[in-house]
């Protein structure tokens, strides 16, 4: 019997050749434990060495093989063929982001981003190493862990129409990574990030169509932190209108 | 309207020269630690990180298990110096291991203070889970997906530091040495595809090991020792190749890691029968357990070994992509597993379509580390002046003959900011750049890259090289070698250069032209595979990770030194370095007991 | 070897966008379910004034509600109303992280307790009214 093939339908741009942007398709064997990833590697080594696609650690940490994959936003690496077959898979680049070649997105903007958060523990008073570490609770960890975990794949940008529509909004992986340091114990640092969340463009653009949550493969949940991002910055205006007297 | 608008951007293209007073390459661990250092040692420096992927990227991401220091008042020092070294096989520098076991308190605390999320003990301080080889638990970590935090924490600190300068994308591809100082890279801009010209006053190697000469690896695909080979072929010896670390439990077909913290949070291995075999090779007696450093948590080398004789002896499990024995955790139950190894559940679930909770993981081993590096000093500093190595890619040599898990993530902080801190004093009293001559060794590397295509009349295909590639370092250079398999290697990877000289590619375009890439970092592996497989030759011993089936005993009479492989025209030349020994003399290993 | 470029290409969202997946539907209905909303309380406005206006103003404003058509709005309203708050209920866990004793207050037991606060002033407004 014939070994079972599978087509995947690649989005293929290339800048210095001019022309829009066009879908080809590619018949490769179908195995039932080979991922998405293991698909576009065998058409790169074996029948087309210019795809160009990013791609490192196979198991999901890395963040760098985002794509959509029939429309959803996914880590090419965890996405396996036989959740498609025999029907065929069509890949493209991560939505929302220019691109810059084939599968390769410009991700400039979520670079700045992701600064634009001061992603560091921020205090008013460093401790030297020599009086040890900050205590912290397990339950206080539990806190901002989840907020930790973003491998900053951008499937989340890529799942949000609010980020597609209006660019310059924050977008979901920076303001949970902006959560995650304001939520941890040792940090004093949420005023001056605030500067940067409650404004139109930070928290207050999202809608909570709640796709990033959705998209996350680490189980972020970007919209709960833009949420809960809300309740505190109500809160803290409620302080400042009823309590201008009190101290911030 | 059309969906696909155009816009141009990035309309500078001026072949100017860039010019900083640090060069980092790779931004993983190393790179970020040393580059944060060079820049806290002197503000004034102007300090730039050169990645050929994006920070977070890097491979430092895929580390599990954990970072280890001593903090807990029932460790010491001592103990920490001694397990490593034994764990060497005593092929460490042991001044090297002292320094480095007292400075990485310091340097997982300054981690701590950086945020990263370490997990912790009830009362709040560091707690520390036990790991294979060593005597007493004093490995930090943060869940199993300890690399990801501690890249994470140190990519975020360095994006507060305005005076670091990052080229993301950007492929290194030579050191451009001049009056016997290193003083740039070229590398390619990804995006462009332009070879571009970077100038330092001094230049620190990061780019990590390179597993990825072998087909089955725990090692992402940007593993390619990329930094080795650039130093390689600049005149530094690499030290040390031979000894390629196999880590005992890898899923099989993809190669996946599952961490030692399986073992150290108390799983079993156990072969077809469902007996803990390790006890018939030295590492038992199994009761009682759990025990430190003995049965599952024995030290790498060994374990890995012991499943070849369990293969040998028909005692493991036939699988699709080979034999396997199982890592059985299920007697940790369902809770447990979740708060300290749940990546390793996610893992076997996605990856080996099973749940630890209810069955055992399906494991071999697999390629996981390079002992072996850029030849350094204590300080990183390589035999080229204005030349650091750090991480993975160098081998300042803690590691020896076989590393012991949770010692590369520390070692990356603390020989990463060494590193940084020297080349920050070097740079300060080391002004003058010979821009002239450097700018026409970039002219002719550009040539020597635009080259690489084979529109020349190429025909070979880069895939199909590297497939031949890991072939042979798996056949010749696996975990028991012998003179006959070594030479058929070094053979193989004799003809596989010559090949590479006939190499055509189908991507003759510039931007984002990963294929020219994949062809770079294919030549650097063939220099690294090269080192290691004359390397392992000449070693006519055995010790740690590196087990001769026609040589099987340690002879420190004439071994106890550390090989040193220079490039040539043809094949290396191998040298000869004494190790060095403070207070620890050269003993049998023993575990288990 | 070509000139070196960087020419990204920059995609736009086609009008469509909501129609292409399941939940941005979802979501879209959900913002749509205000515009019922707003023409209901317009219609309650009416009725107040009208309530001011005199007895015949009120009567023949009560025989227009009446009428089918109106009937059927205000079911649509209804259900508009319903898909928001119950929607609304559910992603409240979101928002809201309660601890009690250092562990996490189930996501069930917030959604759980807002409904039982809209059971309670409804009740409360039934008993009120009749």
């Amino acid at each position: 019997m014939a070994e079972p093939t599978i087509a995947l339908e690649i989005f293929r741009y290339h800048p210095e050749q001019g022309e829009a942007p066009s879908f080809r398709r590619y018949e490769i064997p179908y195995r039932e434990d080979w991922v998405v990833l293991d698909g576009i590697n065998y058409i790169k080594d074996q029948i087309d060495g210019t795809l160009a696609y990013r791609w490192s650690c196979r198991m999901g940490v890395c963040g760098s093989c985002g794509m959509m994959i029939n429309g959803t936003p996914r880590l090419s690496c965890a996405a396996f063929l036989r959740e498609y077959f025999p029907n065929p898979v069509r890949v493209e680049p991560l939505a929302h982001f220019p691109v810059e070649r084939d599968l390769v997105i410009v991700m400039d903007d979520f670079m700045h981003k992701l600064r634009e958060v001061k992603p560091w523990l921020i205090r008013g008073q460093e401790t030297p190493l020599s009086e040890g570490e900050y205590r912290q609770t397990p339950a206080e960890v539990d806190e901002y862990k989840q907020y930790s975990m973003c491998i900053n794949c951008m499937l989340c940008y890529a799942a949000c129409p609010v980020y597609g529509l209006e660019p310059r909004f924050l977008g979901p992986a920076a303001i949970a990574l902006a959560q995650r340091y304001n939520l941890d114990s040792r940090d004093e640092g949420r005023r001056e990030r605030q500067e940067v969340l409650n404004t139109e463009e930070g928290i207050w653009d999202c809608t909570l169509v709640g796709e990033c949550t959705t998209a996350c493969p680490v189980h972020v949940d970007p919209a709960g932190s833009i949420q809960r991002a809300k309740v505190t910055a109500t809160v803290d205006w409620y302080k400042d209108v009823l309590l201008p007297w009190g101290k911030r | 309207m059309n969906p696909w608008q155009n816009t141009n951007s990035a309309a500078d293209q001026m072949h100017e020269m860039l010019e900083h007073d640090i060069l980092v390459i790779g931004g993983g661990a190393a790179g970020l630690r040393a580059a944060i250092a060079a820049v806290q040692t002197n503000p004034r420096l102007n300090v730039a990180i050169v990645s050929k992927v994006y920070p977070m990227r890097s491979h430092t991401v895929s580390a599990e298990g954990g970072a280890a220091a001593v903090i807990k008042s029932n460790d010491s020092l001592e103990e920490h110096i001694n397990d490593t070294i034994t764990g060497s096989d005593w092929l460490a520098d042991q001044d090297v291991v002292e320094a480095f076991v007292r400075e990485a308190p310091d340097e997982l605390l300054q981690l701590e203070h950086w945020g990263c999320p370490w997990s912790r003990e009830p009362d709040g301080s560091i707690a520390v889970r036990p790991f294979g080889g060593m005597t007493i638990e004093r490995t930090w970590f943060a869940a199993d997906k300890v690399g990801f935090h501690l890249l994470h924490t140190l990519f975020q600190t360095s994006l507060k530091f305005e005076s670091l300068t990052r080229y993301d994308e950007w492929f290194a591809t030579k050191l451009l040495v001049e009056n016997g100082r290193c003083q740039g890279v070229s590398a390619i801009e990804l995006r462009t595809g332009e070879v571009r010209l970077l100038l330092a006053k001094a230049v620190i190697l990061c780019t990590g090991g390179a597993g990825r000469i072998y087909p089955f690896t725990t090692n992402g695909a940007i593993k390619t020792g990329d930094g080795m080979a650039m130093a390689y072929r600049a005149g530094v010896p690499l030290k040390d190749m031979e000894f390629v670390q196999y880590h005992p439990t890898g899923l099989p077909g993809t190669g996946i890691l599952i961490t030692e913290a399986a073992r150290g949070e108390g799983g079993i291995l156990v072969n077809k029968d469902g007996y803990r075999y390790l006890q018939d090779y030295g590492m038992g007696p199994p009761d009682p357990w759990p025990r430190l450093r003995a049965m599952e948590l024995g030290p790498r080398d060994k374990i890995s070994q012991a499943f070849v004789h369990e293969m040998r002896k028909g005692r493991t499990i036939a699988g699709p992509y080979g034999d396997v024995v199982h890592l059985d955790v299920r007697h940790l139950g369902e809770t447990k597993i979740d708060t300290k190894i749940p990546f390793v559940r996610e893992l076997a679930h996605r990856y080996a379509g099973i749940d630890p909770v209810h069955e055992p993981i399906p494991v071999r081993p697999v390629v996981h580390y390079m002992m072996g590096g850029v030849h350094t000093d204590i300080n990183g500093a390589t035999p080229i002046a204005g030349l650091y190595a750090a991480g993975e890619s160098a081998c300042v040599s803690i590691n020896g003959a076989n590393r012991l898990g949770s010692n590369s993530l520390t070692e990356c902080l603390v020989f990463g900011a060494r590193a940084g801190r020297h080349a920050a004093a070097f740079a300060a009293h080391h002004r003058s750049l010979d821009r002239a001559a450097l700018a026409a060794q970039a002219r002719d590397e550009a040539k020597r890259v635009a080259g690489l295509d084979g529109t020349d009349g190429g025909t070979e295909r880069i895939a199909m090289l590297r497939t031949e590639m890991t072939r042979a370092m798996e056949e010749g250079t696996g975990i028991y070698r012998d003179e006959g398999s070594l030479s058929k290697a070094c053979d193989v990877l004799r003809t596989l250069r010559d090949r590479f000289a006939r190499i055509r590619l189908d991507d003759r375009t510039r931007s984002f032209n990963t294929e020219l890439i994949a062809a770079l970092e294919l030549e650097c592996m063939l220099d690294v595979a090269e080192a290691v497989a004359h390397s392992a030759l000449a070693r006519t011993e055995s010790r740690g990770s590196h087990q001769r089936t026609d040589h099987p005993k340690r002879d420190d009479a004439r071994f106890l030194k550390h090989t040193l492989a220079y490039s040539t025209d043809g094949a290396p030349r191998i040298d000869y370095l004494d190790v060095v020994i403070t207070r620890w003399p050269p003993a049998e290993r023993v575990y288990g007991r | 070897m070509g000139e070196a470029v960087s020419r990204p290409y920059r995609r736009t969202m086609p009008a469509t966008w909501w129609l292409t997946n399941r939940a941005y539907f979802l979501f879209m209905v959900r913002e749509l379910t205000s515009v019922f909303i707003a023409i209901y309380l317009v219609l309650l406005l009416v009725l107040i004034s009208k309530v001011a206006a005199g007895r015949e103003a009120y009567e023949a404003y009560l025989t227009f509600l009446g009428t089918p058509a109106v009937l059927a709005f205000h079911v649509l309203a209804l259900a508009a109303a319903l898909y928001h708050s119950i929607t609304w209920f559910n992603l409240a866990p979101k928002g809201l992280v309660v601890r009690v004793r250092e562990r996490r207050v189930p996501d069930a037991i917030i959604a759980g307790s807002n409904y039982l606060a809209w059971i309670a002033v409804s009740a409360l407004l039934w008993w009120v009214v009749l």
